[in-house]
């Protein structure tokens, strides 16, 4: 007890001390979903963001100021998460949000962050986040529409014009199989055959024999998350279906093959980002140094591989730390000017390019087509 | 024709899965009217098991045994520190706590193994055998064929071994069972090593082609119980048959009717059932003497 005391006060003296010293700290917050349903998004981006900031704090801070990262774990609960983001602006008095790993999430904190005028950069991938344009609010992955518009695309190149989906049934597939209905018109293709599945089933060769059967399928679309596209690519190959099947970014992993299995998922395409295959990236590519830094930091701190949702707190924190740096300032509106007049800046997810009227600020290009060969990522040119 | 047969394999696939998964309560049920809602935990740890000693080495086969024995001795433990110490509590008391074992285990197995799925080898490879058109995987054979080597092996113990009875008459009124000389602190700790023995080998067969991950349990656990619910709650023949049943009904609504009513046409079925028929298909007809 005496010992505590001592070490208690002792620890105030000095940051007493260090206080005055270094002038003053920036104060960042964030609210993640480290743990719950949405922890394999909050986990990875809780993790990014704690490497982030002592990176940046070894290197000496924002402006020879010290980050001070106030980081709260919701749970995927909107209710929490609203709460945290709170007690983000009202005790803690951060300059900046990061964070909501889910959609959900991201809306209880925008709300927050828009009364309080704090600029925010959230996590997620609906595209109501940022459309309508609210002024406070920024996202850094891309939108689900963007996915289905990028596999369209290949498909129209491949002379594709009727279709099969088989969906999953969780709030992934789901909202990505609406988004990829509502463009799908745009590109002339139509979907023959509509199924879906739960992401607990075992079993999906009902489902693909009567997409097999419905006359006039040229290819396969399989908008899902977790074990269900897995089981649906290998289904796909017992029932010898000779069309192309298409993933969704949700899989984009090499996990993905290592449970369809490499012979299954031969010839499997999916949009893809740059984080996905540094190995394949053009020497003189704009995201090269930036993914790899990424990569063998994170891999290097935490021995786990890393995954698209790092990518995407990643990428929020290079967007915010620019912004604070070309501010010049720690004031909450001037570092959502900055944010907004974001360009050419190279993420891991793309290159981001803000306006006003854009507070995402990707296009088509960040999205890779790969397909896989032989239990490995190629490029689709 | 082939799709009709199509259909049917991908039923009997799932159904199989169900069957075995069901096939764990009974045993349970049997010695105590508890449906225990940490069968679903059983199942996952014979699949995360089986996969985390093949991962460090080990020959699958002794993985798989190793795996089934660790969560036999892992439902003792439940036994032991949760019902037991809960004896005299109501039934439903008891449910309640099998419910936070489930939670407990699975979020133990979540902070040990992590939150990755996994999957391992089939055992006799992946090459779908073709009959008239339609494939079924050998692996969903093997399903198939533990589902009723445990049906036969229930079946045998409840109705020609005096153990086996001994756990009925322990369920059917437990002061008595006492009063003839049964030892019903060692019937119910049998049950939970059964129980979960026989949930561990579901897991281990069923991996290969559900993949398992700490939180496929629950998903599980609801679809055993609905297909034990549908046979006749206690009875081997009717977990058997209800999870046949209930994986063909989703079969049959995907592939005919539309995938987006599969689980609620099951389930409709399932209820209209039960309307008429409370005990299940093949359930006790509960009569009370006086």
């Amino acid at each position: 007890m005496k010992t505590t005391l001592t070490t208690t006060a002792l620890s105030t003296l000095l940051a007493l001390g260090l206080a005055s010293a270094a002038s003053a700290e920036i104060r960042i917050g964030a609210t993640l979903s480290a743990t719950g349903p949405a922890a394999f998004l909050g986990d990875p981006e809780a993790k990014t963001l704690e490497m982030l900031v002592e990176e940046a704090n070894a290197a000496g801070g924002l402006n020879g100021e010290e980050i001070a990262l106030v980081l709260y774990d919701d749970g995927g609960d909107p209710n929490k998460a609203r709460t945290f983001a709170t007690r983000l602006v009202e005790d803690d008095e951060v300059v900046a949000i990061i964070g909501g790993s889910t959609t959900g999430t991201t809306m209880s904190i925008a709300s927050v962050a828009e009364d309080a005028e704090i600029p925010f950069i959230s996590l997620a991938g609906a595209i109501e986040i940022i459309d309508p344009v609210r002024p406070f609010t920024f996202k850094t992955p891309h939108t689900d529409r963007m996915a289905c518009e990028k596999i369209f695309e290949d498909m129209q190149k491949r002379q594709i014009t009727t279709i099969g989906m088989i969906s999953g049934t969780d709030g992934f597939g789901a909202s990505m199989q609406a988004q990829c209905k509502d463009v799908v018109g745009d590109y002339g293709i139509t979907i023959a055959a509509d199924e879906t599945y739960n992401p607990t089933d075992a079993d999906m060769t009902a489902q693909l024999t009567k997409i097999k059967n419905t006359a006039g399928v040229q290819a396969v679309l399989n908008p899902g998350f977790g074990q269900g596209p897995s089981i649906v690519t290998r289904n796909y190959k017992q029932l010898a279906i000779e069309l192309p099947l298409y993933q969704s970014h949700g899989v984009a992993s090499d996990g993905f093959i290592e449970l369809a299995g490499a012979d299954a998922a031969n010839g499997v395409r999916l949009p893809g980002t740059a984080l996905l295959v540094p190995g394949l990236l053009a020497a003189d590519d704009a995201q090269k140094p930036v993914v790899d830094a990424y990569k063998t930091a994170f891999e290097g701190k935490y021995s786990t591989p890393v995954s698209t949702f790092g990518g995407y707190a990643n990428d929020a924190w290079l967007i915010l730390s620019n912004a604070i740096t070309t501010a010049g300032e720690a004031d909450p509106a001037a570092i959502r000017d900055a944010i907004e007049a974001t360009t050419g800046l190279a993420g891991t997810t793309g290159i981001y390019n803000m306006s006003a009227e854009n507070h995402l600020g990707l296009d088509l290009s960040a999205f890779r087509m790969l397909e896989i060969k032989d239990g490995g990522w190629t490029l689709v040119e | 024709m082939s799709e009709l047969l199509q259909f049917l394999f991908s039923g009997v696939t799932v159904g199989a899965v169900y069957a075995l998964v069901a096939l764990g309560f009974t045993i349970i049920y049997n010695a105590s009217d508890v449906v225990n809602f940490a069968q679903g935990e059983f199942v996952m740890l014979g699949g995360m098991l089986t996969f985390a000693g093949s991962a460090a080495g080990l020959p699958l086969l002794l993985a798989a045994v190793i795996a089934i024995l660790a969560t036999a001795a892992m439902g003792v433990l439940m036994n032991k520190l949760a019902i037991e110490p809960a004896r005299g509590a109501p039934v439903v008391s008891l449910i309640i706590i099998t419910i936070g074992a489930s939670i407990f285990i699975r979020g133990g197995t979540q902070l040990i193994f992590g939150k990755q799925i996994h999957t391992y080898p089939s055992i006799s490879g992946d090459t779908p055998i073709r009959i008239m058109g339609a494939t079924i995987l050998p692996q969903s054979l093997w399903v198939i064929l533990g589902a009723v080597l445990v049906f036969i092996g229930l079946w045998l113990f409840f109705t020609r071994t005096l153990l086996g009875r001994a756990v009925l008459a322990t369920s059917n009124n437990r002061l008595a069972a006492q009063l003839v000389g049964i030892n019903t602190n060692f019937v119910m700790t049998l049950s939970f090593a059964l129980s979960a023995g026989i949930g561990a080998l579901a897991g281990v067969l069923i991996s290969p082609i559900t993949m398992t991950s700490y939180d496929v349990g629950l998903a599980l656990a609801l679809k055993g119980f609905a297909a034990a619910m549908l046979g006749g709650m206690g009875n081997p023949k009717g977990a058997l048959v209800g999870g046949l049943l209930l994986g063909l009904m989703e079969a049959l609504t995907a592939g005919y009717l539309s995938s987006q009513y599969k689980d609620a046409a099951a389930f409709i079925i399932i209820l209209a059932v039960l309307f008429f028929l409370p005990q299940g298909l093949f359930g006790r007809k509960s009569t009370e003497r006086v």
